[in-house]
């Protein structure tokens, strides 16, 4: 089949960005949607033309790497999937496609479709985690976790990352992201110490990367790939509230 | 030169313990002015970042991706190894080290396959405290499942995301350190040189992504974890950007390069369709615990596979094998999958398929155990081929997805040149000829968090917190300008063809004559093309764009160019190893009836390949002691 795209080219964060539009042609149904970018780089390459630069890396749909805006939708038409597990045969001969970066004040464009997401590793720089220095840790089974409890952290950490809620929230807020990390650690024995440290010190450093409010819009979930369930923000709203009441400074 | 791989004395579940104790110690006021450059942030790299700045150690920590989270690691599905017999099914230490040995084809170290057995409890411990959800049972305790090449079941899993819940645990880890300001992390640069001051390693060179630029970064120690080369076949299972550079570079400066041609094929990935595909995606292995493979016994059978009834069917791992059946280890299954297809009865468009079939297994315990097991890799599945695996059997086919080969270390895990530690898939240690399912990542896991962490302070109790060098010095100038160099090189040559092209190509070599079976012929043949597309390289290639801004096509020019150098060490390698092993099959070399034929006279050996300039790499020998394992042709029957 053959397409036409429309393509954000931008050279860094402090040059202005235009759309471009490019042909794609001869794409097979079997293609996926970066491969279909692949093919129209090596033509650019080629022409002598300046490559489209996207992030990727798994290709699987795990790393949380890829991140394309595409016709409006964070990781493309499809519910439950990143951008690298795109099939070309989710779209038909002669489509018009817009390409866009994951836009957001707190991502800033690199070039073209890259974005710099490294808000997200400053979120969980700031409490993400459980401290456990390496060798202190008890024997595993002497701390038995509810199977229930224990599927539903997985649920939440199964969170790969890309900042597709983000994107996709008239907001740009994060609170997709960080409620998965703070269910996750809630919900598991090891998580109580800190507990509520954690889930202050995250809400902070995300209002403070420039993450805007939640408003219960619920785009976040429908554009989440891991389909990550927005009872996790509830869950969040939860422990801030808990946590504001029974921390003192 | 003599390799010594300075295993300490004694018996043998006695070895690490007596180490650790001999081991000079740093002293803890002290340890804040050794600085340990740390390059990859996978499951070696980043475990090891971590525990080492727990210690007090000031750490520089490094990856390719734009955050340590999105290292390869991540993408590793079914499931970590350990030996804590909580099934009570008479696992062991000795039994997990003894099964790893033996999947290896008797071509490791004893003592470090002891040492990974007996720390892989406490990596389970380590995992779980830090918040990991492994799959539990019921009663709150943690489940296992069975990998290929064991009888028993000692694999831990987080569904199908275990190298994700493992590799968050160790970014975690590492986060916690980068707050208290006791990790400086570098996203978003490439390791081109390594720096030695007098013959020490003291430094790498990187290329700043984002901007293009060189920088310069001196440490007391380096560590390189980087992980595996298997992208030198094009299409791999691995992650895009996963390349053999850091390895090679250091490879260049001094490092010996072990058993490169040590290569695995795994039996179960999703066949390859049309020219423009750019990657392969694996299908856990753990699928054989309940999967069956098989191929239809009459050549060119064109029934649906749901319409070819049993009898027709040639369920040939279970015929074979009937020991182990359909978890034969990984190199036993791609081979046989491969004969399957040489001898017409491959499946699919291409022909070069086998089934994957779970009807069986729905029909024991219904499709929501079967969901609740798979469901991501199901899914996974259906995203790319488009057909309903619960509905139609799962067509499969090997694909290249792990290196055994890497840097020669010794039991300290320190390669040839001092100060220069190598971690994880990116150095040769723990798997002999061939690695087990769920062992990579115990492995790494296992050199970062616990073995590293006590033999670094043994090296850097012998340096001088003073010996570290400004990086201003001529030996920076020269990395530095070297690094320059080539890039401008590769922007010099402007020529029509773009490096994908070249990698393609490459790939396609490697995999015809250095893939699932290899013989002296085409071996030669390939050494001689590849030396052809290297030239053609140097003549023709394309990049767009300059050195001093985010660059793509620069990157992946730089990664090919070094894949095309180092794809001819593999083959002299495997031509030189005349004997099958593993995952390295010679054709010469099988049994009547095609399993692999070791050769354990001759070449009981690691080869340890030194780089000379403007001649022939030389290849050393470390001879293997077993001292408690007896050799014995595997059988899996
Ligand atoms: C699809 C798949 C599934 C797998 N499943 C399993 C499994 O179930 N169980 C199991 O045990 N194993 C599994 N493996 C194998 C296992 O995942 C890997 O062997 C292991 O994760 C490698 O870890 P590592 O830390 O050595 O390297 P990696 O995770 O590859 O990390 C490499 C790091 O080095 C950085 N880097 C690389 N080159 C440079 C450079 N030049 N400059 C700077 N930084 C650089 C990268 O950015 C990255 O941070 C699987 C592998 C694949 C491909
Ligand atoms: S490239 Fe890894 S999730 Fe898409």
């Amino acid at each position: 089949m053959n397409l036409t795209l429309r393509v954000w080219r931008q050279k860094d964060a402090s040059s202005e960005g235009q759309f471009e539009t490019y042909e794609a042609q001869d794409i097979s149904p079997d293609q996926s949607f970066l491969e279909m970018l692949d093919a129209v780089n090596e033509d650019l390459i080629v022409a002598g033309k300046a490559p489209i630069a996207f992030d990727h890396d798994c290709r699987e749909g795990i790393c949380g790497t890829c991140s394309l805006v595409i016709d409006g939708r964070a990781h493309g038409p499809d519910s439950g999937k990143t951008t690298c597990s795109l099939h070309m045969r989710r779209f038909s001969d002669g489509d018009n496609i817009v390409i866009e970066p994951f836009r957001a004040k707190a991502f800033p464009v690199v070039r073209d479709l890259v974005t710099d997401r490294s808000s997200f590793d400053r979120i969980i720089q700031s409490g993400g985690y459980i401290s456990v220095k390496t060798g202190s840790a008890v024997e595993a089974n002497a701390m038995p976790v509810p199977k229930e409890n224990s599927d539903l952290a997985m649920d939440a950490a199964a969170c790969i990352g890309c900042g597709a809620c983000v994107a996709a929230c008239p907001n740009a807020s994060a609170m997709l992201f960080i409620g998965a990390k703070v269910s996750q650690m809630a919900l598991l024995p090891q998580g109580q110490p800190e507990r509520e440290q954690r889930v202050l010190k995250m809400v902070d450093t995300h209002d403070a990367e420039g993450f805007g409010n939640c408003t219960n819009e619920y785009e976040c979930m429908k554009a989440c790939p891991k389909e990550i369930d927005v009872a996790n923000i509830a869950r969040l709203n939860r422990e801030y509230l808990k946590a504001t009441i029974t921390t003192r400074d | 030169m003599i390799l010594d791989s300075h295993v300490p004395d004694g018996p043998l579940s006695e070895k690490w313990e007596k180490h650790k104790f001999d081991l000079k110690l740093v002293n803890p006021a002290n340890k804040r002015k050794y600085t340990v450059i740390v390059v990859g942030t996978g499951l070696a790299g980043g475990a090891a970042a971590a525990s080492l700045s727990e210690l007090g150690y000031d750490v520089l920590n490094f990856c390719i991706q734009d955050s340590p989270r999105r290292a390869h690691s991540i993408a590793a599905q079914g499931g970590i190894n350990a030996a804590k017999n909580y099934p009570n099914d008479g696992d062991s230490a000795h039994r997990l080290f003894y099964d790893t040995i033996k999947g290896g084809d008797y071509r490791s170290r004893e003592a470090n396959v002891h040492r990974l057995a007996e720390v892989s409890n406490n990596i389970i411990d380590q995992c779980v405290a830090q918040g990991v959800p492994f799959a539990r049972e019921y009663g709150g305790n943690l489940a296992n499942r069975s990998f290929g090449g064991a009888q028993v079941s000692r694999t831990f899993y987080a569904r199908g995301q275990t190298g994700q819940q493992l590799l968050l645990g160790a970014y975690g880890a590492l986060m916690k350190q980068v707050d208290a300001g006791k990790v400086k992390m570098m996203p978003r640069r490439e390791m081109l040189e390594l720096v030695l001051v007098d013959g020490k390693a003291k430094g790498i060179v990187v290329r700043n992504l984002v901007t293009g630029e060189i920088e310069r970064y001196s440490g007391h120690a380096v560590v390189i974890a980087t992980g595996g080369y298997g992208n030198v076949f094009y299409l791999s299972t691995n992650a895009a950007n996963s390349n053999v550079t850091a390895s090679y570079r250091a490879y260049k400066r001094g490092a010996f390069f072990a058993n490169p041609c040590y290569t695995q094929i795994h039996p179960t990935c999703i066949p390859v369709k049309g020219d423009l595909q750019s990657k392969l995606t694996l299908m856990s292995e753990s699928l054989r615990n309940d999967g069956r493979v098989w191929v239809p016994k009459k050549s060119g059978d064109a029934r649906s596979p749901n319409d070819i009834p049993d009898d027709e069917r040639d369920y040939y791992l279970e015929r074979r094998y009937p020991a182990f059946g359909n978890l034969v280890p990984r190199d036993v299954a791609s081979r046989a999958a491969k004969k399957a297809c040489d001898e017409g009865l491959g499946v699919g468009e291409t022909k070069l398929a086998v089934y994957l079939d779970f009807r069986d297994a729905i029909k024991r315990e219904g499709e929501a155990a079967i969901r609740a097991k798979y469901g991501n890799l199901f899914d996974m599945y259906e995203h790319i081929t488009d057909e309903n695996p619960y509905k139609v059997p799962m067509r499969i086919f090997p694909a290249v997805h792990y290196t055994m080969g890497g840097l020669w270390v010794d039991y300290n895990l320190m390669s040839t040149i001092p100060g220069l530690f190598v971690l994880g898939e990116a150095n040769f240690s723990d798997h002999g000829a061939n690695r087990l399912g769920a062992s990579a990542l115990m492995q790494g896991l296992a050199d970062g968090y616990f073995v590293l962490p006590a033999t670094i302070g043994g090296y850097l109790s012998s340096v001088s917190h003073k010996d570290r060098p400004e990086t201003t010095v001529a030996e920076f100038d020269a990395a530095e300008k070297a690094a320059s160099d080539r890039i401008e090189k590769l922007l010099g040559v402007n020529g029509t063809r773009t490096a994908v092209s070249f990698h393609r190509a490459l790939g396609k070599i490697m995999w015809e004559h250095c893939g699932m079976a290899r013989n002296m012929e085409g071996l030669a043949r390939a050494i001689s093309e590849i030396a052809a597309l290297r030239e053609e390289f140097w003549k023709d290639l394309k990049v767009v764009g300059g050195a001093d801004e985010f660059s793509q096509g620069l990157e992946r020019a730089g990664r090919v160019a070094d894949f095309m150098e180092f794809a001819e060490l593999m083959c002299r390698d495997a031509l030189e190893r005349e004997e099958s092993c593993g995952g390295h099959f010679r054709d010469e070399h099988q049994t009547e009836d095609n399993e692999a034929k070791r050769d354990d006279e001759e070449f009981a050996h690691v080869a340890a390949w030194e780089y000379k300039e403007g001649a022939d790499p030389v290849r050393h020998k470390e001879e293997l002691n077993f001292e408690n394992v007896k050799l014995t042709q595997r059988s899996y029957k």
